[in-house]
């Protein structure tokens, strides 16, 4: 089930061009198996394109892509039956109930009854939707859908599942609740997980890697705390004070890797190459001083700050990067 | 009320109309699609009926008869002479529905022109299609007039007036109608079951099968190890059991309306049900191939009315084959449709058995297999 080198997917200067626009453009990396491998990308970066390729959906312009060790264009059907799929629309039929959807898909990769029989309860049961196992998917909320069709993409066993925007368009609840299955997932199936986000936080919490997609191109591939550190952005102390003498922000300014402080409404938001440093500075500082500190917090280096230091924007859609920040004109 | 915010859903509306050429197309196109097909579909001049001649006299006064008929043939070419030996063996066309009258020239034709005694015709017909009947039967009743303008002693020259009078040695034409006299509805009623099997497969071959695609519903069984021509047969197969369904009920309910005899004849059923399945798997795959590689919604449904004119008035559902003008005849020589309707026509009104619907069945079978093998070849498994 694995690449010759051991790995669960090779993807090696993989091209994608429609007419004369470059999808994706020779990308290379390799996902570990076992691992959850995040892409991470706005909208139009080429994430959906990529996972097309990959799950044999879109044949590749050049370039090869190897997954469970079938090479995707030559063998496209040893691909299908290693993978589950679950793409970004959500593909399954609202007509049919949650059992029947499962069924269906379980015969479309030659179950046989008593592996049906056994499995569909299981799994069902594992995404919580035991009680709504005969009822119509098309009153399903876009959460419990979700869930069904992740179960669904796990009814043959696959090795390897790809999850194309699990959680687009999902409320705060279903999100953690997808959060969960796929650590779960993970944890108890072994399986290898490929997902595709624009969302920071699900990247930062889900992944072991990450892969920085922007206009067809990697950009990083990393641990999200590598990452992080490769960016050689200040980490953020926001500190409140009372009684602050006149040349307190002066003072601030020597303390050890601050690079400047700037003070707002009486919060003072000091930039520094070391958070806890500069606190524990800023702490004997004042207890020396009399100065008393109402409130201190730091902010560290956020997935956003990566995003930023490689790409040169903010995670945003392509479509509104050219609108202007500042809207106060429009409320006038 | 602000006259602004209804121009403001004038322009929208408008605008939506003008991006959409499909839509636009076939507001258009279907009104004059439906007056050109409609204007020469329905009541045109009856041309090449096949009748069979049994010509047992075999004499000067019998070739007379036969020319006379070649005449017609060669000028306003109502019909088509096919000569038969035995009349056996022209019933047996005739019920099958191959020949549509027979003209029997019984072997004592010419004694009793001679002996003047009353020379008889028999002119034996198919009375399914009130149509074609009275153009046939108007034209034999024109020859026999002629025929007994030139066999009158006492009028030489002269045209007679209807109703001729029955005197020696008149030829006296007598019509023998094969079956109980056919109301429109039961006419009708081919049509309608044949167009029931077509709204099904427009319905779940087309519209259904391009909503599934747009809702993206179908990616999630691309992903699978399914190959194309398992999911293009399956949804064939789906296709026309949903057909058979449709067309079962329809037969059922519109032969109880219309009124027609021994509906419930066992043997009947199952040849119809063979003609629904072969009309269904037909329909279905013809409007797969149609559809394999359209994913704009709009399209199936805007181009539904220009299709069901396009295959339903030129079947002969409503009006025979043999009145169109010849552009029509050709499409409804590959029109599904013409084929079904003759078969349920056959089955239903004549009860010809499998003699009758064998040929349509063989052209339904061999049609679906070419649409299929080009929808697989078309189908595109990847997005």
């Amino acid at each position: 089930m694995n690449t010759s080198n051991g790995n669960a997917i090779e993807v090696t200067k993989l091209k994608k061009q429609f007419g004369d626009f470059v999808a994706v453009k020779e990308v290379s990396f390799t996902v570990r198996t076992g691992e959850i491998f995040g892409l991470l990308g706005p909208n139009g970066a080429g994430k959906t394109t990529l996972i097309r390729m990959m799950t044999t959906l879109t044949p590749p312009t050049s370039g090869l892509a190897e997954v469970g060790g079938y090479d995707v264009v030559a063998n496209a059907n040893g691909v299908r039956h290693a993978i589950g799929v679950i793409p970004q629309a959500l593909t399954s039929d609202p007509e049919l109930t949650a059992r029947e959807n499962m069924s269906i898909h379980a015969k479309l990769y030659g179950l046989t009854a008593a592996q049906r029989e056994q499995l569909i309860p299981q799994l069902l049961e594992s995404v919580g939707l035991t009680e709504f196992a005969d009822k119509l998917v098309g009153s399903f909320s876009g959460g419990m859908r979700r869930r069904l069709e992740i179960a669904r993409g796990l009814v043959h066993s696959p090795k390897i599942m790809f999850l194309d925007e699990p959680t687009t368009g999902l409320d705060p609840v279903s999100r953690t609740a997808v959060w969960e299955m796929i650590t779960k997932l993970k944890e108890s199936a072994g399986l290898t997980i490929l997902l595709t986000t624009h969302y920071m936080d699900e990247a930062d919490k889900l992944c072991d890697r990450i892969a920085i997609v922007d206009h067809g191109n990697l950009v990083a591939l990393d641990t999200p705390a590598k990452l992080k550190d490769s960016v050689p952005s200040a980490d953020i102390v926001e500190a409140e004070f009372d009684h602050a003498p006149a040349d307190w922000n002066a003072t601030l300014q020597k303390l050890t890797g601050v690079s400047s402080v700037a003070e707002h409404e009486g919060i003072r938001h000091i930039s520094t190459t070391s958070g806890p440093v500069t606190v524990r500075e800023l702490m004997d500082l004042a207890r020396d001083r009399g100065v008393n500190v109402r409130r201190v917090s730091v902010q560290g280096t956020t997935l956003d700050d990566v995003f930023l230091f490689y790409t040169g924007r903010q995670l945003r859609d392509e479509a509104s990067e050219s609108v202007k920040r500042d809207v106060s004109h429009l409320y006038k | 009320m602000k006259f602004q915010r209804i121009f403001a859903i004038i322009e929208r509306d408008m605008r939506k109309f003008l991006r959409s050429p499909a839509l636009m197309m076939s507001s258009m196109i279907f009104p004059l699609m439906q007056l050109i097909v409609l204007g020469y579909a329905f009541g045109g001049k009856i041309k090449g009926i096949k009748i069979a001649v049994v010509d047992e006299d075999r004499t000067v006064y019998s070739r007379d008869l036969r020319e006379r008929l070649g005449a017609i043939v060669a000028g306003p070419d109502t019909m088509r002479v096919e000569n038969y030996n035995s009349i056996s063996d022209a019933i047996v066309d005739l019920r099958s529905g191959f020949v549509r009258a027979i003209v029997y020239i019984p072997v004592d034709y010419s004694r009793r022109v001679d002996q003047g005694n009353r020379p008889r015709i028999a002119f034996i017909e198919d009375n399914t299609d009130n149509f074609v009947t009275s153009e046939i039967f108007g034209r034999m009743q024109d020859l026999v007039k002629d025929i007994n303008q030139g066999l009158n002693p006492f009028q030489p020259g002269q045209r007679l007036t209807v109703p001729l009078p029955r005197l020696n040695p008149l030829v006296d034409l007598q019509v023998v109608e094969l079956y109980p006299y056919i109301e429109y509805i039961k006419y009708l009623l081919s049509g309608s079951i044949a167009m029931s099997v077509f709204i099904v497969a427009m319905i779940g071959g087309g519209i259904t099968f391009i909503d599934d695609k747009s809702r993206g519903l179908h990616e999630g069984y691309l992903v699978t190890p399914i190959t194309k021509t398992e999911l293009i047969l399956g949804l064939i197969f789906s296709g026309a059991i949903k057909g058979l369904m449709a067309g079962t009920t329809i037969t059922v309910i519109g032969g109880l309306i219309a009124g027609i005899d021994h509906l419930w004849d066992p043997a009947r059923l199952a040849y119809l049900m063979i003609v629904l399945a072969t009309t269904s798997v037909a329909m279905i795959s013809f409007m797969f191939l149609l559809m394999v590689r359209v994913s704009d919604p709009l399209v199936p449904r805007a181009i539904f009315g220009v299709l069901n004119t396009l295959l339903y008035f030129p079947s002969g559902a409503i009006y025979p084959v043999e009145g169109f003008p010849a552009w029509l005849r050709s499409i409804s020589y590959i029109d599904p449709f013409t084929y079904a309707v003759h078969a349920l026509k056959a089955l239903l009104l004549k009860n010809t058995g499998f003699s009758g619907i064998y040929s349509d069945i063989l052209i339904l079978s061999g049609f679906s297999l070419v649409l299929v093998c080009l929808s697989v070849a078309f189908f595109k498994r990847q997005i």
